[in-house]
């Protein structure tokens, strides 16, 4: 580990920073920070700078102190050691939680989203920061809507905020969090639920920003999107400093081997991958105009050993769809078969019992118990399926952990640590370990690999295709089309809700993914 | 060292505990320093001529059975509803009053009439809070609105199913249960918490009681798509918590050889709260510790006990109750928790860097 830090010097401090400082252009300094928790070193002895109008990349894998970093800069998280000093601030900036941040110029948008679901889009975007006790909506409303309808965000100020899709969730927070007049601005993996269109909407506004003379931070797992809009990137591993990398000095190998403190040496590898394609013909799950309280009437099957998926827009119904499928949303009607016999699946119970496992779209509100241990959250499923009164022994709940943690490298401080207290990436792992634990015949992956970083990323490609050779059916949901096109065999394009198009074989291009996405394909029921 | 102190502690799963167990030790010890005397326990001998033990610390453990044994299902309900049910009281008056009516109906008090008259109260109970729990996990009302329900309209029940204001019973099986079986010093009812435990216990091994409670209570919509259903585990949770009510009604009753609609478990709603907050648990829901609230029940008992002791007046004991109970209750908020854990890693890093440094130089 250190050596690292002797062979990448931290020269850039050295020579470009004190020239930066008479410049006077550095709006953020953070110096030996240091952060603990409970089993935990987050953060020791970490530096960071910022300065005016540049986009700085945080990068990191999963559990690195990306987030913990951020928390710490903006008061959510108190410091155990070291220093922050804000330009145009006297001595260390007095930030002892977000309101002060705020204060001082610092706006943020959290990995988690941390807005009020029942309230409005414009609620949300006022909410804590008007004047006085009264308020006027009417006006908050007005300026609302000019801020969606500058940022092309489509919601609507009066519109409830749960009643839209995640990623126009994110990007109300962004837009709550631009309005204000800042500094700083801190992005922490924004993209993550966005797609293609939204993201170069986020890197347009982001430049924008940039040419206001915004500081921005941005924690992304994309590297293309790290090379795309930043100026300088910042890599952190297990809490430490790795260095500091203007962005043109640092090719993106590179980078990747900084960040796991070894060479990822086939990153290219899973191109060429075989995709596989099953010869089995059975039909494993079967629908019929199955028709849910929120997907209209849809037609879907599933051979044994199949990896398929759903792609289209954020809000096309891709999620809808399968939600239908595991009977998450209440289902209004259509004919299911199992196996070729047929059944009813009208709530997740019994989805489970036929055999098909479904991992969430949002796994802070439908993934994770985040106050139980990571243990208890990775048995759950498996414990719920053996029955009420059958509890697992202890030994055997802990082997379980144990395996999996390993396999999947959950990076935690033990199997007792709650779930909540994880990093994003591997909480997202031990939902990911719920459900294959419970080796199901069906699994359904609603974008598992949001918030995991790029190594871990093609390692959860692999054991996806690993499932399928071993006679698994994967249905795989993902913003990212490269890693649908990598892993599906067949790809169920949707739009408004309506399934327009189904690719197989030479027609897994994206080219014409997007073709069909657009409109040019066939159409469907 | 220091390390393997605290995984000891850990391990034992006490650290939820460290607050209650503290406040309960330091009410000891300020009753030592008050008056050693608090602690003697003498042997009576009752009007049958059978020895029983006496004492302020036999009469804390015996009088705080009840209490102990409601706060058992209490903690249940919270866990899973995040709310609490203040119909308790009020739901015990109905049971026992059913439970002393068939008593009387079939005449002398016999084993088998007794078992009866147990079962008839069970299910009383567990009936009127299955109404509670239909409320609230399908109606999806307020717990302590749902609840005020038969708070307030309980009594009456009682009232009706007894008839007259104070039914009596007399029979040596009634003071066996609530007073003491002859031979065995201890009160009965302190045999009573410990069985309610023991069942309690034993549905929590050999089912996932523990894991689908807190499930629900921290994430109900992630526990349904984990296929739980949400509105049983509630239901599960009211029907222990009948279950708790019955028992303890049975002990009042039994204690008075009679049941009086208005006074019967009244105002034990509030310390039943109170007893599964002073415990650590949270009164938000999900996880929990059944220990927390059974040894919470037992420290209030103390603190009335102690006053009563100091020569307050019962209307003042309130006041100072309050007070006490404040204290506990804040120690063992996340605000001051944090604030310690705060604290100790700022020692440990200033030591590490201290002890970095030193390497270096
Ligand atoms: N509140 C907390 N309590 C205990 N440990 C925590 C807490 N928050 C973070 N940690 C630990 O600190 C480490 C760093 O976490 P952090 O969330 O900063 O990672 P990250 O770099 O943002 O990762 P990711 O890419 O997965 O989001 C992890 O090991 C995590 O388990
Ligand atoms: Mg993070």
């Amino acid at each position: 580990m250190e050596n690292i830090r002797d062979e990448a010097p931290r020269l850039f401090y050295d020579t470009t920073e004190g020239a930066a400082r008479m410049q006077n252009d550095v709006v953020l300094t953070m110096r030996g920070i240091s952060k603990l928790f409970p089993g935990t070193r987050a953060l020791d002895n970490v530096d960071f700078t910022l300065r005016r109008g540049e986009i700085h990349a945080l990068m990191g894998e999963n559990g690195a102190g990306k987030s913990t970093l951020i928390k710490v800069l903006t008061g959510v998280y108190g410091k155990d050691a070291g220093s922050i000093h804000i330009e145009g601030i006297e001595g260390e900036a007095p930030i002892h939680s977000p309101q002060d941040a705020q204060n001082a110029g610092i706006s943020t948008v959290y990995q988690e989203i941390t807005l009020c679901p029942n309230l409005t889009v414009a609620e949300n975007m006022f909410i804590g920061r008007t004047d006085g006790a009264i308020v006027n909506w009417k006006d908050c409303e007005k300026k609302a809507t000019a801020i969606l309808e500058s940022l092309n965000i489509p919601a609507r100020a009066k519109q409830e905020l749960s009643s839209c899709s995640l990623a126009v969730q994110q990007m109300v927070a962004i837009g709550r969090a631009v309005d204000m007049n800042c500094k700083v601005l801190v992005l922490d993996e924004p993209t993550s639920s966005l797609d293609e269109q939204e993201v170069s909407m986020l890197f347009k506004l982001m430049r924008d920003l940039k040419s206001r003379g915004v500081g921005i931070v941005f924690v992304t797992h994309f590297l293309e999107q790290v090379y795309e809009v930043s100026d300088r990137i910042t890599v952190l591993r297990n809490g430490k400093l790795v260095g500091e990398y203007p962005v043109a000095e640092l090719p993106q190998l590179e980078l990747v081997a900084k960040m796991m403190g070894k060479d990822l040496n086939d990153l290219e590898g899973l191109e060429k991958a075989d995709r596989h394609t099953s010869a089995a013909t059975e039909t494993v799950y079967e629908a019929e105009g199955l028709s849910s309280t929120a997907r209209r009437p849809f037609d879907f099957r599933i051979r044994r050993g199949e990896v398929n998926g759903f792609t289209g827009l954020l809000g096309s119904g891709r999620s809808e769809s399968v939600r239908a499928i595991f009977g998450a949303d209440r289902i209004t009607g259509g004919k299911v078969r199992v196996r070729g016999k047929a059944v009813k699946i009208t709530n997740p119970h019994e989805a489970m019992k036929h055999g098909i496992g479904y991992l969430p779209e949002d796994r802070k509100r439908d993934g994770i118990i985040a106050d139980l241990s990571v243990r208890d959250n990775i048995i759950l499923a498996l414990q719920v399926m053996r029955g009420f009164f059958r509890p697992m022994k202890r030994s055997e709940m802990e082997a379980f952990a144990d395996e999996y943690i390993k396999e999947l490298n959950i990076k935690t401080a033990s199997q007792n640590t709650p779930v909540g207290s994880l990093s994003g990436g591997n909480q997202q792992k031990v939902i990911l370990a719920r459900w294959l634990l419970t080796h199901p015949d069906y699994l359904i992956l609603d974008e598992p690999t949001r918030g995991i970083d790029v190594g871990t990323k093609l390692e959860i490609q692999r054991l996806v295709l690993k499932l399928a050779e071993e006679n698994m059916s994967v249905t795989f949901i993902s913003s990212e089309i490269e890693e649908m096109l990598r892993t599906c065999s067949r790809l169920i394009v949707m739009r408004d809700g309506n399934t327009v198009g189904e690719l197989t074989g030479d027609e897994l291009t994206q080219a014409h993914v997007m073709e069909t996405i657009a409109g040019g394909g066939v159409q469907h029921g | 060292m220091d390390k393997q102190k605290k995984r000891f502690w850990e391990r034992m799963g006490i650290g939820q505990l460290i607050i209650p167990l503290t406040a309960l030790a330091l009410l000891l010890l300020f009753n030592l320093i008050r008056d050693p005397g608090f602690f003697e326990i003498v042997v009576n001998i009752n009007n049958s001529g059978n020895p029983v033990l006496g004492g302020n610390l036999i009469s804390v453990i015996n009088s705080a059975s009840e209490l102990a044994i409601i706060a058992m299902g209490m903690t249940l309900v919270t866990a899973a509803t995040g709310g609490q049910d203040i119909s308790v009281g009020a739901v015990g008056a109905i049971s026992a009053s059913v439970f002393i009516k068939t008593l009387i109906g079939m005449g002398e008090v016999t084993g088998w009439t007794l078992i009866v008259a147990v079962l008839a109260c069970i299910a009383t109970a567990i009936a009127f809070m299955m109404f509670n729990g239909t409320l609230v996990s399908v109606f999806k009302i307020q717990p302590m609105i749902a609840t005020l329900i038969l708070y307030s309209c309980g009594r009456s029940i009682a009232y009706w199913i007894t008839g007259s204001a104070t039914p009596q019973v007399n029979s040596p099986i009634i003071t066996a249960i609530g007073m003491t079986i002859p031979g065995i010093p201890v009160p009965t009812p302190v045999f009573m918490v410990i069985l309610v435990g023991l069942i309690l216990a034993l549905i929590f091994r050999v089912t996932n009681t523990t894991l689908y409670t807190q499930s629900v209570g921290i994430n109900q919509g992630a526990a349904r798509l984990n296929g739980i259903h949400p509105t049983a585990v509630k239901m599960l949770s009211f029907g222990l918590l009948g279950l708790c009510v019955a028992v303890a009604s049975i002990i009042a009753t039994c204690r008075m050889s009679q049941v009086s609609h208005k006074t019967l478990l009244v105002d034990i709603e509030m310390d039943a709260i109170l007893a599964v907050a002073i415990g650590g648990n949270s009164l938000g829901g999900g996880k929990f510790r059944m220990s927390g609230s059974v040894l919470g029940a037992y420290i209030i008992t103390m603190l009335t006990v102690t006053l009563l002791a100091m020569g307050i007046n019962s209307v003042n004991i309130k006041a100072y109750k309050a007070v006490v109970i404040i204290v506990i209750v804040a120690a063992g908020s996340p605000v001051i928790k944090n604030r310690i854990a705060a604290l100790r890693n700022r020692r440990s890093v200033s030591e590490h860097s201290a002890v970095k440094g030193g390497a270096a130089s």
